[in-house]
Order: C-alpha cells, then structure tokens, then sequence
C-alpha cells in the first residue's frame, strides 16, 4: 500500500548539502558578512512511508501523501503526482494531519440511556449488540407488507411494499463508496426505505 | 442531459476562453479547482463572476456582476434571449445536435400563454408529506408523435386502438394516473429476456423536426417566444444587475463560443439550494447548448459538488428515491409492480436506457445473489417499495409526527443543517439515535448542548432518547474510493489503524449487518424472507485478512468494489470489464452498470491506478483513477466532432472520426459507439442508440439530442421560467403566479415561512461556506489550525445597511425568521451592496453556515433560520436566497 | 553549488485561500494561536492578524471598494523576506541567525537564547518568540525541505501558484514579467516589492498591487545597522559594494569544514522540533 515518497526536486545534485562560504572582504565593513553555510537538517519524513490518499473535505479530489512511521501518520501534504491537484492543496486539506491526530478526537463509544444526563464510556461490542437489537425490534414492530393510500389524485391504492417506514438513516458525503454500496444494500435489505444522504441537501 | 454529474473535468477549464462562475464561489470552496481558471486566464481567458457578495472568486474576476439571490433565471434567461435574437447561437450544433428542430404537442401551452404555469397542472390531492400542493401532468409538454413517457405511449397505443385502454373507468384504471398503466403493461410481453417489452414499447418512427427551426411548434420558437420578455431591461430590474453589466457578460460569453472557442460554467450549491434549483442548471444546460459549449473541451457545465463523495453516494445511491445508476427506486406510486410493470414504465426503448433492463435485473443479483431467479422475478416482492416522499425534510417531518423512531445519523449533523431548531425537536422524539462521527457533533450532543436544553426550554430528563456516539475512523484510517465532482473515482488507501474503538464506516455497517445476519438466520416470518436472502459475503477470504491492524472484522473493501463493478453469476472470478457485457437474464451480477468497468480483472481496480499523463500534454489522464462511465472525461464528446465527424476547430479538437481506422479516436474514451460511422441514419425502427444517427451526440437521450426543451423528466415544466424565491423582496415582475408553483413545503408548526411583503423581515439572506470551513464545521471547527483562520460566526452586510440599522464592525447582531433567531457578530463590508430591484432598494445580508454548539470554537446556527422548502426534482431546500430581519444587540 | 533560491509572492493571482498558512504549521508543526480560539478581527478575512513566532505564513486582506464599479479585494500572503542584509541576522549576538548555503536566513531554535533583539531589527516585524519554546521564531523557507530537494511546503501546497518558489534569479525575471503584463492589461499601480534595491534584494519578494501599506510592507526598510549608524548614505554605498561583491564571488567550499558541527546541530535542533511537535 506504500509508495515511494515523490519529490519534485529543484535542484540539481541531490542528498544533503553541507557546503558554504564567505563573503569575508566584507566583514570590515562592519555590515552583514553574507556567510553562508549549511547546517544538516534531518527531514522529519525521512523514514516514512508516503502512502497515497485523497482529501476527504470538497468533491475536487486532491490526491495526498500520509507519511507514516511505525504506524504512527507524522505528516500529510499534497501529492505532487496527482493530475488533480499536482501537489496543492486548500487551507482544509493542507489541515488534514490536525483531522487525524487531534487530541480532541473521541476514542471510545458514548452511551446516554433515555432520559439520562450523562454520556457514559460503552464498550463497542455491548454497543454493537445493542444496537443490532434496537434495529431489530423497530423494525419487527414496524414492518409492513403492504400499504394503503392515496396516490396523487387523490385515488386509495394498495400495493406490496414489503417495508419499515420507521427507521431513518442518514449519512454524510464524505464516506467511501464502498460505504454507501453496503449501507443502501443493509438498509434495502431489511425494509428500510427512508435513507439519506448529504447529497440531498 | 441525461446523466447527474458535470460534463467536463476541472483541469479542462484551462482550455476555456470564457468560464462564467455563477452559483458557486469556486475561489473559495473549490480553490484547488479553481487553480484552472486561474490558468485560463493567464491565457488570456475572461473570467466572469455573477455573485450576490463580491467574493473571493470575485476578486479573481475580468468581470463581476452582482446579481440579487434566486435571480439567476431571469439572468440566464436574459442571455438566452441576447443570443437567439442576435442570432448568436451555434447554428450547425443547434440544428443537429440539439432538439431545437422538433417539434411539440399541439396541446402544449407555455407560462407566456398561461401568465406563468404551463399546460398539464392540477391539484396534488396525494399524501401531505410529499409537500406539494400542484403537480403537472406531462402529456401535454410531449414530442409530436413520439411520446417520451409511458403515459404518452400508452396514450398513443390506446389511441391507435393497438391495446385494449383503460375503457371500464374504475378508479383503479384511472388513464394516465401514474399508479396504474392497466391493460397497456399487463399486454407487454414478458421476460427475460426483455427484448420483446422493449420492441412493444417503442413508439414508431422518430420525432418530427424542421430544420429551418422556422415552425412555430418547433422548439426553438417556442424557447424564443419563452425567453422574449427577458431583455436587458427586465433582467435589471429582477436582478439588480446593471443591464450594461449584463451586455458585458452576453458580449464576452457569446464572443468566446463557437466553432474555434469555447464557454464554460461553473456552478455549485448556490444554483442548487432554491425552490427551482434544477431549473437554474436547466437554463445554464440550455444556454450552453444553445452556443455548442457541451462535450467539446473548455466548454461544459462544471457542477462543483462540495463533500468528497457526493457524487459517489449519488451514483451509489443513499438516496431515498433512487437505486444504482440513476434507476428510480420502485415505488407503490408507480405501476412497478413487477420488473416487467417497472420496465414498461421507465426504460426507454430508444437511446442507451433501451438497457435498462440489463442494468435493473443485474441489480436485483447483487441484491439477492442465487435467491434471485427468474421464478420469482428476481426477488422484486422482497425489495421494498417507496411509498411517497422519505427525503431527508420529509424524513424529519415524519420524525417530528412521531413516525420514525430509529435514526442512523454518520457523518451527517441534522442538528444545524436546516431549520435546526425544528429538527432538534424531532429527534427529541426518537426511541434511539446512532451517531457516528469523526468528533462529537451537535447532533450527537442535542439532548445536553442545544440551545433549548441550555436555555432551560426543556431538560435531558424529558429527553427519552437513547443515543449512541460511535467515533470514526478518518479517511487515512481506512481504505475505499471516493468519487469526486468529475466523476473521478480514486482510492484511499489505509496509512494507519485509527485510535481507540474508533471504527470504518464499512466496519460499523458490515459489524451490525453480520448480527443482523445471526439474529435473523432461523427466523420463519414471511417478513424476513427478504433480509435472509440478501446476499452478504464481504469478509475477507481465508489467508487475505491484512496483517498489519489491531482491529479484527473489517469487510474487503475491493469485495465490495467488485460488487459494484459486477462479475459473471456462474463465474464470479471473472470481472465484468464494461457494461455492454450486462445480461438481462441473471447471469450477470452487477449492482451499478455505470460503475461497471472499474475493476475489471481481479488484480486490476482502476481507482488505484495512479499514471497521469505529463504536465502540459494534451490528455484527459486515461491511466488515472477511473470516470464513469467507460472512463469517458467529457461527456457527451462525439458533440466535439461535426457531424461529418471532423473536428469544429483545430484548436477544439478532441474526439474525431478517423476514416483510416472506421473509428472515433481522440484525446479521450468516445461517449459513443466507436465504430458508427457519422454518416449513420437513423433506424426509425431501431432499439437503443440504434435509433439514433450517427451524429446524435447524447446517446442516453430517447432522440440523442441535447434536450432544449424537456418534454419528461422534470416536475416543473418543461423550460426554465423565473419565478421568486420562497420568500422574496419582490412579486415576480413576470407573471402574476409568483413562485414555483411546484414548490415543496411542509406546512408544520416550526416551519412557517414570511409572506410577501412581510415589512418585519425587509432583507434577503444568503447563506454560504468559507474556504477555512467545511459544512457544520464537525470536520474543522475541532481542528485549531483551522479555527484560528475563521474563529467567529458573523454576518455580512454593507456599510450602508449597518450604518441604517446602528450596527458596528464586530458588534453584536440579531437575525431573526419565523423559524428562530441567532445571534452573531457583524462583518461590515463594502463588498456587499444595497441594490435597485424592481424600483426598490433591497439589501441583501450573507452568513457561512459553519457554526454550532460544539468544538474548540462555537457560535450560533445560520441553519436555524431556514426553513424546509425546496426544489420539485431534488427535494434541496431552499437556503440560497430567504428572508430575515437584523437588529444590533450589543450588550 | 546551491544558488539564492526564495519566494516570489503574486498578489495578483492569490485567492486568499490560507492553505499557505496551514502547510507551514503542518509542516513546521506550529501551533495555532491560544489553541485555535480567537477572535473575529472585523479586519475582513484576516484573523490571524500578523506573522509572529507561530504564524510564519500570514495572509493580508485589501479591501479596496472606494469605487464599488472599480472595487478590488487583494489578497497578500506575507512571509520573511529572507533580506539579502538580513537585520536580525546582524543583532544576533549568539549566532543563532545564520545564512544558508540557499541565501536563506535561518534561526536555529537550540542556540537561541531568547533574547529578543531580532525581534525589532527586522524591518518587517516577521520575527516573534514561540512561546512553546521560548525562542525566536520564523519562516525558515523549509530549509530542511530544500535541502533534501523538496520544495517549501507553501509553495507546494499553493492552489494558484501565487506562491513560487525557486532561484531567485528565475524568479526576478519571471516577475518582471509578469509586472508587464498586468500593466499592459492596466493594472498601473502593480509593482515589484523587494528588488535588488532594496536590502540588497529580498530573496522573498512580491507583486503588489497598490502602495506597500496597504500590505503593511514599509515603503523604505531600515537596517538596524543603518539606523545606528544614523544615515542611509553609508548603507546605500555599502549596499552598492555588497551587490558589486556578491555577483563577483562564487560560492565555493568551505563546507567540509563544518561537517561535524553541523551534525552536532542537528541532533539539537532535532531535540527541539520534538518539543515544538509535542505542543500542537
């Protein structure tokens, strides 16, 4: 899943560059000397490894390098390979790093039973279970095999439905496709018609 | 045009000579885009900004234009005009490639002749929660003698006597209701395969059409007669626009279109979020065809769509109304009930959708796998059907009646999205509410944080919901493709596990659909007949689980892709390579034929492919991510061919025919049949593109035309036509019929809207984002290197309107509608402008819509003030253009 | 060998967007300031107000709307010029300021002591003290990028290539330029901000639009030098010389020498990038 880091090099010679000079004739003058020297720097991404991603805020699709040490992401910038974005990037996805290591990130799930004035710590697998549970007997309860109603004009049809009217799902614009294929394919799946997404609106 | 997405891609903009950015501040929200506008005119491009706000996008701008908020018909309508009178429209495109020449159903009269509705309205006496009051029969908007709809065909059929018709009168055989199509369906034949249905429901011969465009039926006269009255001088006096600004922008569009230049637009959100969104990309659709700027390079309509995947979770529909690829999700309002009743009401046996029946029956595999058989109609009973509207307004109506009570919300933040205040009071009603986020939201945090619990209105204790708060994993945390506003499908890969019980969005569904599985698995109800045979198999196979995580369960999502992209029933190695290899017999499985393609082999997933072509050639980047459909970069792209099929100009070339080879061959993947000939007729017998010449460029038109003139598939009316916003400074200085008549809007407590005239909210309202933010600010007001760029939520208005109203720079203001009122600080600016409109001075005022009650900055909601009002079509509220009143209150 | 490289900043096609801003603190891994919680300046779009210890890229809003038919918004990201006389690297008394081997002015965090006298020598008011580290703070031009042949993080991440990088020479050339075409298309109060004349060049110059003030920029700039010596005549024919000396001289080796001093640093600097990360 790694590639190598790309790097759009200006100069000519590459690698560190430790040479300098002086201008020293000018040191008398009591001005700037205009020294010039070279310090080694180490690049922080130097051990990484650039693993190519794209910008989860607008639909432009900038491609970005994630670069990764030991399993720890250390910097994310522009992909200077993408014919997208050719290495830019907007304030957002120049922030993209902040979006993943960010201490304000919420790190376990949070359960408020109803009528309750405190989020409590769950465990995600109780949490799953629950919710599984919930759907399930909103579902079970809700489920029609066939509606009556009236259409446009006015007239009362009856037709299959085979559905639950009482569950809504609505989903953002920033989940993978692959999201969005198994999430309709889930909710169809079970009746559910009322599904959402930030498309809409 | 046919298909939901932008025509072009952005980098094309670069090859434009005119780009009119309208309805988008593409500056600001699409900066990296817009980096090829900045290009063009370096080229000496001009670069037009038609904006409400002097925005950033403006700054970059030849030219600005203001305009006041839902006026962009009546602007475009005025170009429009400009063009047909000075006869400044692309002749030969026009003429051959457009639907200009055909000609319309007698009965068809227009909002000239009808003072502002068309032919075909009648009262909606359906369900209320579908928010209409008017609806429009279509029959009358119909080709001459080449219907468009199945109404219009079985209308002809039972005319010409060839069906029995609807001729007992019972209420369930109401001619020409959508419900029943009656003995016209019931005499289709069967299938599969559906060859024979298709044949049957083809009308004979094609449409009628006078080239001279001289008919007074044609289209092109009735679009004239359409557009007269929208001179220069009206559009003044709707948009407040300067008609010599207006002259300015007619002149630079109309002297960059043509055989050797091209025009394109650029639009976003703000041509969406109106009571006649879709209108507003009709009209601008319209225009361009009018001057040949569709499929031909640097011309096109650039839709800047504004989440990462919108166009994705469009296409790959979590959409109520819809199913993969742009199908109609099955409805009980429709005769769908059957794939046969579906299919004699949707396809469409002339143009590329004469397929659908492969497209829909491949779906239904991939929903039921080997349970779907031809016995039992591919499993059509265990798909639910639609009862009406479950939008999300409709959807959040309903949960206020009580009538929802579970409520996945991921990635979504209904708490401030819109009409805030009435949706916190809905969700107050829910038995349970999962929130998936990547921070806590304020739709996760209603119960304890929102402004009604803070000011004492009402306590979590009252609050009986249980709600759940499950935290994401963010996109280098996972894997998946993106689609993005080019239709660009790219892949991300997974850099790192995520923090904590942070989770995939793909995890949580596969997780809860496996226990679903488990909990169903022995059932015997008929009702879970369905769940049961739903086909599930995204687990990693034996041995290919990654190694490199923690976290145990997550699907394959190259399973999933596979999936989407299809693969042969009885083989399912094998990838389906492209969608002309779709069955219409069950041996294809395919959940969306436009996706089909994307992952052709096993070891080949396109959205990985990662080889652009170098920097300054000539090239669309075929070995980057891959476009839908086919990889094809610009739509429609034969249109960039004459008819003869050789390039306008040398300098548009793009797709051309190549004699040598007998193929079309260019820069791009040919939208078209790559070997038919432009010399082609058309077969007036013909199924699918069959039908279509060999210089009918829009193949997945029922004609292959660009469609001028919407004879089906739009709920408004078959032309564009102004009308006012919702709310409105003005009464529609057109025609006595003021708004759209097929508005929707729900008449609910919480959700009034100011009537015309309302002297207590004088002054328009927009609402907008900034570069610095991203939609409720979930994904940016948590992150300080973006809250210290924009760290207030404010309101922008002209010196003039603050110094009017006692207003200071920073200083405090109320902003006040029927739906609720926030307080917010005053940015003062000359670049927003008191405008003349219809011999009034109307100020308008601007807010981005960024803020709310959680993260490391907060500030009051501009959602809740907007009220759930929208666009026919979409369902898209209206937040473009609204009223308010604004006082100072300091402290 | 290197040649100067730097910046040249074009008002003219900069969008206001601010991702310059935030690449450099993502890069340099800079803090916000108070944590991101500010307030709203009035100020049009600029709320982060100034360059400072923390803010090495800072975006300038021009509203000019005087004339509403003629009204123009400009946008100015602001960033060390890198002065070819550089005051800062003059008052250093520790030797923390130094010139690269790119003509770049560099602070090394791990010999600052803190003391502050850069801070008013810089006729641009760019430098501040960090308050993460307590040390004085500014743009470096991403030396550590450019040394392992990466372009500045501001530069690269740029949408509309407002920000370029590169030789300054290149740069000088393209700027005339480009000066010429926006005068030709009658923008005639467009200029070049940091020509040789000016502190013997700034190798961070700009195309401005209107007069220096309204970015803030000093119409003359002033070396501390220069004003103790109270006068611009000697700092005009120093200047002169300096020019005369430098296109003269080629910059050749004295490198070696500093191999090992050079890796010493390093390890130091590193240390104190890992305090500055730790804050964010």
């Amino acid at each position: 899943m790694a590639m190598k880091t790309t790097r759009r090099s200006f100069l000519k010679q590459s690698g560190l560059l430790t040479a300098g000079t002086a201008a020293g004739s000018l040191a008398a003058l009591g001005v700037d000397l205009n020294t010039r020297r070279a310090m080694a720097t180490e690049l922080r991404i130097r051990n990484t490894q650039a693993v190519p991603s794209i910008c989860p805020y607008c639909a432009v699709g900038c491609g970005t390098l994630i670069h990764v040490e030991e399993g720890r992401i250390v910097n994310i910038e522009g992909n200077p390979e993408s014919p997208v974005n050719r290495g830019t990037l907007c304030p957002k996805g120049a922030a993209k790093f902040q979006l993943h290591v960010n201490p304000n990130r919420i790190t376990h799930v949070l359960h408020r039973e109803p009528g309750g004035t405190e989020w409590e710590v769950w465990d995600l697998e109780q949490t799953m279970e629950r919710i599984a549970e919930l759907v399930k007997e909103t579902r079970d309860r809700t489920f029609q095999e066939e509606w009556t109603g009236p259409d446009s004009e006015g007239n009362e049809i009856t037709k299959t439905v085979n559905y639950t009217p009482a569950i809504f799902s609505l989903g953002g614009a920033t989940m993978a496709n692959e999201w969005n294929h198994i999430h309709q394919k889930l909710m169809r799946g079970l009746g559910i018609v009322a599904i959402e997404n930030q498309a809409r609106i | 045009m046919g298909r939901g997405a932008a025509t072009t891609y952005a980098e094309d903009l670069s090859r434009s000579d005119c780009i009119v950015i309208q309805g988008s501040n593409m500056a600001e929200n699409h900066p990296v885009a817009f980096r090829w506008v900045i290009e063009a005119r370096r080229r000496g491009a001009t670069v037009i900004s038609i904006d409400p706000r002097f925005t950033r996008t403006s700054a970059m701008a030849n030219i600005y234009a203001p305009i006041r908020p839902g006026a962009d018909i009546a602007f475009l309508g005025g170009l429009i005009s400009y063009v047909i009178e000075n006869d400044l429209y692309f002749r030969d495109y026009v003429v051959n490639y457009t639907n200009a020449a055909t000609i319309i159903n007698e009965d068809f009269e227009d909002t000239e002749d009808l003072d502002g509705i068309f032919s075909g309205i009648f009262e909606f006496e359906g369900d209320p929660i579908n928010g209409f009051e008017y609806e429009y029969e279509t029959d009358t908007w119909q080709y001459e003698g080449f219907p468009t709809t199945r109404a219009g065909r079985q209308a002809d059929t039972e005319e010409a006597g060839e069906a029995g018709g609807n001729d007992n009168g019972d209420e369930d055989d109401e001619n020409g209701s959508d419900a029943e199509a009656g003995e016209y369906q019931e005499d289709a034949p069967d299938g599969p395969p559906y060859d024979d249905l298709i044949e049957y429901i083809r009308p004979d011969g094609m449409p009628t059409e006078d080239e001279t465009l001289e008919h007074e039926r044609s289209v092109f006269q009735i679009i004239r007669r359409h557009f007269s009255r929208y001179t220069p001088e009206m559009v003044e006096r709707i948009t407040g626009c300067p008609r010599d600004k207006f002259l300015e922008v007619a002149e630079a569009l109309t002297s960059n279109s043509g055989p050797d230049r091209t025009s394109a637009f650029c639009y976003a959100v703000a041509w969406t979020q109106h009571t006649k969104g879709v209108q507003m990309i009709g009209c601008a659709a319209l225009l361009q065809m009018l001057l040949g700027n569709i499929g031909r390079p640097g011309g096109g309509i650039v839709a800047l769509r504004g989440h990462a995947t919108i166009q994705g979770s469009t296409d790959v529909p979590t959409l109520y109304h819809s199913i993969h690829g742009y199908m109609d999700h099955p409805s009980a309002l429709k005769p769908h009930e059957s794939i046969k009743n579906y299919l004699v009401n949707d396809a469409q046996p002339t143009g590329y959708w004469a397929n659908m029946p492969k497209f829909l029956v491949s779906y239904m595999k991939s929903m039921y796998g080997d349970n779907a058989t031809e016995d039992n109609d591919f499993g059509w009973d265990w798909h639910p059907k639609i009862t009406g509207d479950f939008s999300h307004m409709a959807s959040m109506v309903r949960m206020a009646r009580g009538e929802i009570e579970g409520f996945f919300c991921m990635g979504q933040n209904p708490a401030t999205s819109l009409n805030g205040r009435f949706e916190r009071a809905a969700m107050r009603n829910l038995k349970w509410l999962v929130v998936k986020d990547l921070f806590e939201t304020e739709s996760a945090a209603f119960w304890y944080a929102a402004p009604e619990v803070q000011n004492g209105e009402i306590s979590p204790e009252e609050i009986d919901t249980e709600v759940f708060f499950i935290p994401s994993a963010a996109v280098g945390e996972m894997d998946g493709s993106f689609t993005n506003t080019q239709r660009w499908v790219q892949w991300h890969e997974k850099s790192a596990d995520p923090p904590g019980d942070c989770r995939s969005d793909e995890w949580f569904t596969h997780q809860l659909a496996l226990r679903l599985k488990r909990m169903y698995e022995d059932s015997d109800d008929p009702h879970d007949e369905g769940f049961k045979a739903l086909l599930w198999d995204f687990d990693y196979d034996e041995g290919e689980y990654p190694e490199d995580t923690r976290i145990q369960g997550i699907p394959d999502t190259e399973k999933i892709l596979k999936e989407i992209n299809g693969y042969w029933t009885d083989d399912p190695a094998t990838h389906l390579t492209g969608f002309d290899e779709l069955q219409d017999d069950g041996s294809t499985t395919c959940a969306s034929w436009i996706y089909c393609g994307v992952f052709p082999h096993p070891d080949e997933n396109k959205t990985r492919n990662r080889e652009a072509d170098p920097v300054g050639t000539r090239g669309s980047h075929q070995g980057w991510g891959f476009s839908w459909p086919a990889n094809r970069r610009i739509l429609y792209n034969r249109a960039s061919a004459d008819p003869d099929g050789n390039p306008w100009s040398e300098e548009k070339r793009w797709i051309w025919w190549d004699e040598d080879d007998e193929r079309w061959v260019g820069y791009d993947v040919p939208d078209f049949d790559d070997e038919k000939h432009p010399d082609t007729p058309a077969d007036p017998e013909g199924i699918g593109t069959d039908a279509h010449s060999g210089s009918d460029p829009f193949i997945m038109m029922a004609d292959g035309k660009g469609w001028l003139y919407t004879p089906s598939g739009m709920v408004d009316g078959p032309l564009p036509t102004h009308y006012e916003a919702a709310e409105a400074p003005i009464r529609n200085p057109l025609y006595s019929q003021d708004k759209n008549p097929i508005t929707k809007y729900w008449r609910t407590e919480g959700n009034e809207l100011i009537q015309h005239g309302d002297e207590n909210y004088p002054y328009v309202v927009t609402t907008y984002r900034l570069t610095e933010h991203h939609l409720s600010g979930v994904m940016t007001r948590w992150l300080p290197w973006l809250t210290e760029l924009q760290p207030e939520m404010f309101i922008e208005l002209s010196e003039e309107l603050a110094q009017m109203k006692g207003i200071q720079n920073t200083g405090w203001v109320r902003v006040t509608t029927p739906r609720g009122s926030i307080r917010v600080k005053a940015l003062v600016t000359r670049r927003l402008q008191p405008m003349v409109v219809d011999n009034q001075i109307v100020h308008t005022v601007g807010m981005p819509f960024h803020w709310g009650y959680m993260g490391v900055v907060t500030g009051e909601a501009a959602n809740d003030l907007t009220a759930m009002v929208g666009d026919p079509n979409v369902a898209i509220h209206e937040a473009k253009a609204f009223m308010c009143n604004i006082e100072a209150d300091d402290d | 060998m290197a040649e100067p490289m730097g910046f040249f900043t074009d008002v003219s096609v900069c969008i206001g967007c601010k991702a310059c801003e935030v690449a450099c603190k993502q890069w340099n891994q800079l803090p916000a300031n108070n944590g991101g919680v500010v307030e709203l300046t009035g100020n049009s779009y600029d709320n982060t107000g100034t360059l400072d210890g923390t803010t090495w890229r800072h975006v300038r809003f021009v509203e000019d709307f005087d004339d509403r038919s003629q009204g123009r918004w400009l946008m100015f990201s602001d960033v060390c010029k890198h002065c070819v006389h550089a005051g800062c690297l003059e008052v250093c008394p520790t030797g923390a300021i130094f010139r690269t081997e790119f003509d770049t002015v560099v602070i090394q965090a791990d010999i600052c002591n803190g003391c502050r006298a850069c801070i008013p020598a810089c006729p641009f008011d760019v430098i501040d003290i960090n308050p993460v580290n307590n040390t004085a703070m500014k743009c470096t031009l991403c030396y550590d990028r450019m040394q392992a042949g990466m372009i500045p993080a501001c530069a690269q991440a740029c949408p509309t290539e407002s920000i370029k990088f590169g030789p300054v020479a290149e740069l000088r050339e393209e700027s005339e330029v480009r000066l010429a075409e926006l005068q030709r298309q009658g923008v005639s109060d467009a200029s070049i901000y940091g020509r040789e004349d000016m502190l013997g060049g700034l190798n961070a110059f700009f195309l401005i639009i209107g007069p220096p003030e309204w970015y803030g920029l000093p119409k003359e700039p002033q070396l501390p030098s220069s004003r103790s010596l109270n006068g611009e005549g000697i700092l005009g024919a120093i200047s002169a010389v300096v020019a005369v000396v430098l296109g003269a001289i080629s910059f050749r080796n004295l490198g070696p020498l500093r191999r090992k001093e050079a890796a010493e640093r390093n390890q130091a600097h590193e240390d104190s990038q890992s305090q500055v990360e730790g804050s964010v």
